[in-house]
């Protein structure tokens, strides 16, 4: 890429690409993203690039990789364009045909097209199908439309046209009020208005302003910021960039987990790119505005999320974090001011410049503006990312996007805010998801995590897996937090043995008020959300472990017994084959028995068993 | 100066100083573990709770890192701060169901036996040797290791730290005694880290007084003191 | 690693003492773990304190200070996979390698660690080896997914993975 100096050069270049593309010319446009790669997708699009080469079709039809569409259940994901045509599960046997048929002759190949789970229709567009039907996609939507590692394909669908705005035409303190008026919360947990933020961080006096972009991504079943990272980074780097601008910034860092190393690569590429053609570094369109933006790796810990134990990560130390009565605006990474904000929070930023504050605060709610970003997994049938306006309820994203609840299993609650949120039950499925309706659940929007679970889900398994993630994440400084969480596990995972007593509910109700007073940061002071929460909603599934010793979810394996039914048992032998401990017996066409003495409970037979004959009780 | 108000008293502090720093100037009995004026504070322990009130808005804290501010008004002893410490006290005690200042604190706020399984440790990761080691002696020798529930304090190494001069900073600064000195003649040994270092003797009076390696760091350390100076005992120099 | 090596990657971050996380992260990927004399080295080479560098090695999950297998298998225990059941899944594995989280076969063919989440929650529950991902695993799918790499060779787990190699077991 050439050196841009000016707008007037942003425009042209702008021009040039566009009009070297024809929107008219056919193109496949593949994912690949980090769940499509684990379906094969690479093998998909060496396979087009050879049929199109075959076929001397190079120069008719376009190729695009572009990153994380967000349906990775049903990867490979394909999408013809212009018409639309949304091909899922694809195979490389399957690229010669799509090209011969969909591309050269219009014809739709019914099998590959996604069909409709209750009515069994096949649907032809992706903006059709149920899962992205019910999704806003503004932030999200165009990982599908670019590939990542091509600042053209940014630039062509109006890339840097924020950052060209805000450098001529508006002061720094105008680009703060736009935020402010926005009413842009950050998407990183906290929910704290960003212009606010930025104001603070303007203002504090210090010769070096810093801003970050966290993209530590802590909690463990999330992926937005990956995908978003990994799918369009430049949008997050025109979001840092229009930042630091207004705050006075001339130097920024991206911490991002060490386990994306897809995300890793990608936002290097870009920033490479931008330093290139010269829109990071000196005099900056012309306009005299100096920034640049390093890279940081993670070392894989959780509590790093947390702002002042990034910034002291990022100086090279432990993630430890501190006493927050000196804020981060103020004293932050090199005791400078430090304005850190999530990845989705940043990428909403050019957004909210191209289309103005009106049109973005009519989405959303009162006080939540704009969409969210989801990671909607666990026992749900269509699993993915999913865009959705704040306001939007957990029954419309669980069911009418996600498809509900798959096979016979019924829903019971909804995780959301990882570690430190918690679970929201069925009885309050029709809440309005924004910022404030979770707090007052109990819970908390977090970085985006939905698990959803059913019936077969343990309540107290759940509270004992997040307390087991916590006691290991906690950075271990507080007495509380390192101690206290190590207790409630402790506690939690007796009751899950069938050893709880009497009593062990409200010393858990105790611990957790001091866990949560007295803790020095965000972690500790919400790791007892898990637990509060589900001992609120799910108090009778406390009370049968404690007292009758039972796990009605058939989760906690102490508590409970395999066997098999025998009208259901077609003596196949497969669980036979599996059981590691040898506690299945059967002859051919008899039905097969467990030994419950020898059965370690390891489930092996319930995934194996094709006919549902193995029972849990 | 800056004026705050303890438990209804006016106080004044000065900038840079903590909540707990002052309080205890002014006799006011907080209880605390990780906190030693020549060190920065760490704030881990979490017993130095107390309740401030600013702008109108009350919140328990620790003290011992809160900076003095302008007219906030601090309580130091609340429903609150007694059902935190209380606990906090409880989780130590099953921590370290042995140690005397722990045995003391509890019997002090009736805490009894513990509700969880007991351990039998005797650290409490309250920093204060590794802090002292690093900001005051300087020399790095031990550090906190691992995280989480598994946080545990030592030599990189585990054993025998390089770089540890036996100054006994540690040993006297741990609230709960669990490092140890033995000295003999010929030997100074902090039975925690596995740290043998042998003994140099008095030129003068030919007692032995500091470990050779000490003496050659404080050598190294200093400027302008004659080399001749490290060669005799305190009360010989 | 020897001493030019590590002088390398000192270099390659100006020798700033604030870069040390980026240094002990290229210097395992390279050693597969983090070995006692190079930090030994490090900590000389940089006058940083050895205990300042331990107490990073011990603080982040990335870092190991014992050798590991040829073979990292990386089992993902983040909440999507949790509720599908990856807690089975480990256990099958621990008793089908003989060893506990943390440790090595002893043909030192592998090693087994848990991770907190991949960022492919969608496909849960997932397994990473080496840097293939395998999705959606079961306890019966275990000892097949692992005989295949009994044969493979060494470099595919020791190196770092700039871009990593992904599939799904079904
Ligand atoms: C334990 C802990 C983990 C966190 N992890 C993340 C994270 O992975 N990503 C993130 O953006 N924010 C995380 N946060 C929130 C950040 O501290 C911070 O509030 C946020 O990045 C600010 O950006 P925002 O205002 O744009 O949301 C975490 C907070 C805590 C206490
Ligand atoms: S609350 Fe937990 S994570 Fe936070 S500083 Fe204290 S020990 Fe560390
Ligand atoms: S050894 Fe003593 S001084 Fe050091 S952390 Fe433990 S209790 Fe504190
Ligand atoms: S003395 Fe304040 S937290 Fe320990
Ligand atoms: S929870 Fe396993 S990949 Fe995210």
């Amino acid at each position: 890429m050439k050196r841009i100096n000016n707008p007037q050069e942003l425009e042209k270049v702008r021009e040039e690409i566009l009009g070297s593309r024809d929107p008219d010319k056919p193109c496949i446009t593949i994912c690949s993203g980090t769940g499509c790669h684990a379906f094969g997708c690479e093998k998909v699009t060496e396979s087009f690039r050879a049929e199109l080469r075959k076929q001397a079709l190079e120069e008719r039809i376009y190729i695009r990789t572009t990153g994380c569409h967000g349906f990775c259940e049903k990867g490979p994901l394909v999408v013809i364009n212009p018409q639309k045509i949304f091909y899922q599960r694809v195979t490389p046997e399957d690229t010669g045909e799509i090209i011969a048929e969909t591309l050269l002759k219009n014809n739709i190949i019914e099998r590959l097209l996604y069909t409709h789970p209750q009515t069994g229709e096949k649907i032809v567009k992706e903006e059709n199908v149920p899962f992205y039907k019910g999704q806003m996609r503004i932030i999200f939507g165009n990982n599908g439309k670019i590939d990542p590692t091509k600042i053209e394909d940014y630039i062509a669908i109006g890339g840097y046209k924020a950052l060209s705005k805000v450098l001529r035409e508006l002061s720094p303190p105008e680009i703060i009020d736009i935020i402010k008026n926005s009413g842009l919360r950050g998407r990183g947990g906290g929910g704290f208005p960003a212009g606010v933020k930025w104001e603070s961080c303007r203002n504090a006096p210090g010769d070096k302003h810093y801003v970050i972009c966290n993209a530590d991504e802590g909690d463990p079943g999330a992926y937005m910021d990956r995908s978003l990272l990994e799918g369009n980074p430049h949008s997050v780097l025109e979001g840092m960039m229009i930042g630091a601008y207004a705050i006075g910034s001339d130097e920024g860092y991206i911490y991002v987990r060490n386990e994306y190393p897809l995300a890793v690569r990608n936002v290097g590429i870009a920033i490479d790119q931008l330093r290139e053609c010269g829109l990071l570094g000196e005099n900056i369109l012309d306009t005299g505005f100096n920034f640049d933006i390093k890279v940081n790796r993670g070392g894989g810990a959780f509590v790093c999320g947390e702002s002042t134990a990034l910034m002291a990560s990022l100086e090279g130390q432990a993630g430890e974090p501190r006493a927050k009565h000196i804020h981060t605006v103020e004293s932050g990474l090199w005791e400078e001011p430090t304005n850190l904000n999530n990845v989705e929070t940043w990428a909403n930023v050019p957004l909210i410049i191209n289309e103005g504050v009106d049109w973005y605060t009519d989405i959303g709610t009162e006080n939540s503006k704009g969409t969210k970003i989801f990671s909607l997994v666990g026992k749900v049938n269509n699993t993915g990312l999913v865009e959705v306006p704040m306001g939007i309820t957990i029954r419309e994203i669980v069911y009418d996007i996600g498809g509900g609840i798959p096979g016979d299993g019924k829903f019971k609650a909804i995780q959301t805010g990882g570690p430190s949120g918690g679970c929201i039950p069925e009885s309050l499925i029709d809440i309005q998801v924004d910022f404030d309706k979770l707090t007052e659940v109990g819970s908390m929007m977090g970085s985006g995590g939905m698990i959803v679970m059913d019936d077969k889900t343990c309540m107290v398994d759940t509270a004992k897996y997040f307390l087991n993630f916590l006691k290991d994440e906690s950075c271990g400084k507080c007495t509380t937090c390192r101690d206290g969480t190590r207790r409630m596990y402790e506690l939690v995972d007796a009751i899950t043995r069938g050893e709880g007593k009497e009593g062990d509910i409200e010393l858990l109700e105790e611990l957790s008020w001091v866990v949560s007073e007295a803790s020095l940061c965000a972690l500790g002071q919400t790791a007892p959300n898990p637990v509060l929460s589900t001992i609120r909603y799910f108090t009778d599934e406390y009370e049968a472990h404690i007292k009758d010793k039972r796990c009605p979810a058939g989760v906690c394996k102490d508590l409970i017994t395999y066997s098999i039914d025998e009208e259901k048992c077609t003596a196949c032998g497969k669980c036979k084959k599996v059981c590691p401990s040898d506690a299945i017996t059967g002859e051919k066409k008899v039905p097969h028995i467990i030994d419950t003495e020898k059965c370690i409970r390891c489930g092996a037979c319930i995934t194996e068993c094709k006919f549902d004959a193995i029972e849990v009780a | 100066m800056i004026t705050f108000t303890i438990d209804g008293f006016e106080v004044e502090g000065e900038k840079g100083q903590n909540v707990l720093q002052v309080a205890l100037d002014n006799g006011f009995d907080i209880p605390h573990l990780c906190y030693h004026e020549a060190l920065k504070p760490y704030g881990a322990c979490r017993l130095c709770q107390v309740e401030v009130t600013k702008g109108g808005r009350t919140r328990l804290t620790t003290s011992c890192n809160y900076p003095v501010l302008e007219g906030i008004s601090v309580q130091t002893n609340t429903e609150k701060t007694t059902r935190a410490r209380k606990m906090v006290i409880e989780l130590l005690l099953a921590r370290c169901p042995g140690v005397p200042i722990i045995k003391d604190l509890a019997k002090e706020y009736s805490v009894g036996e513990p509700r969880f399984k007991v351990d039998n440790d005797d650290c409490i990761l309250c920093g204060l040797c590794e802090r002292v080691c690093r900001e005051v002696v300087g020399v790095d020798a031990i550090t906190f290791l691992g995280r989480g529930s598994d946080r545990k304090v030592g030599p990189p190494l585990e054993i025998n730290p390089k770089t540890c001069i036996a100054c006994g900073a540690c040993v006297y600064i741990c609230p709960t005694n669990c490092i140890k000195l033995e000295e003999t003649e010929s030997e100074r040994t902090i039975v925690r880290w596995e740290r043998t270092l042998p003994m140099k003797k008095c030129k003068a009076c030919g007692r032995s007084f500091a470990p050779w390696f000490q003496l050659e760091y404080f050598g190294k350390i200093t400027d302008g003191i004659p080399a001749d100076f490290w060669d005799k005992c305190v009360d010989c120099r | 690693m020897g001493p030019k090596a590590i002088d390398r990657i000192l270099k390659k971050y100006d020798y700033e003492h604030s870069s040390i996380i980026g240094v002990l992260q290229d210097l395992q990927d390279e050693e597969n773990y983090l070995p006692e004399k190079d930090l030994e080295h490090i900590s000389e080479r940089l006058s940083m304190p050895l205990a300042r560098i331990y107490r990073i090695a011990t603080f982040y999950n990335t870092f190991s200070l014992t050798p590991r297998g040829k073979q990292l298998i990386n089992v993902c225990l983040g909440t999507a996979c949790h509720v599908r059941g990856a807690a089975r899944v480990l256990d099958r594995l621990k008793m089908y390698l003989g060893i506990d989280v943390g440790e090595m076969t002893k043909d030192r063919l592998f090693s087994l660690q848990t991770v907190n989440c991949v960022g492919a929650c969608a496909l849960g529950p997932i397994v990473v080896i080496g840097n293939e991902y395998h999705g959606q695993i079961t306890p019966g799918k275990v000892e097949s997914t692992i005989k295949k790499y009994r044969k493979k060779p060494r470099k595919s787990a020791t190196k770092s993975p700039r871009h990593k190699k992904l599939k799904i077991e079904n």
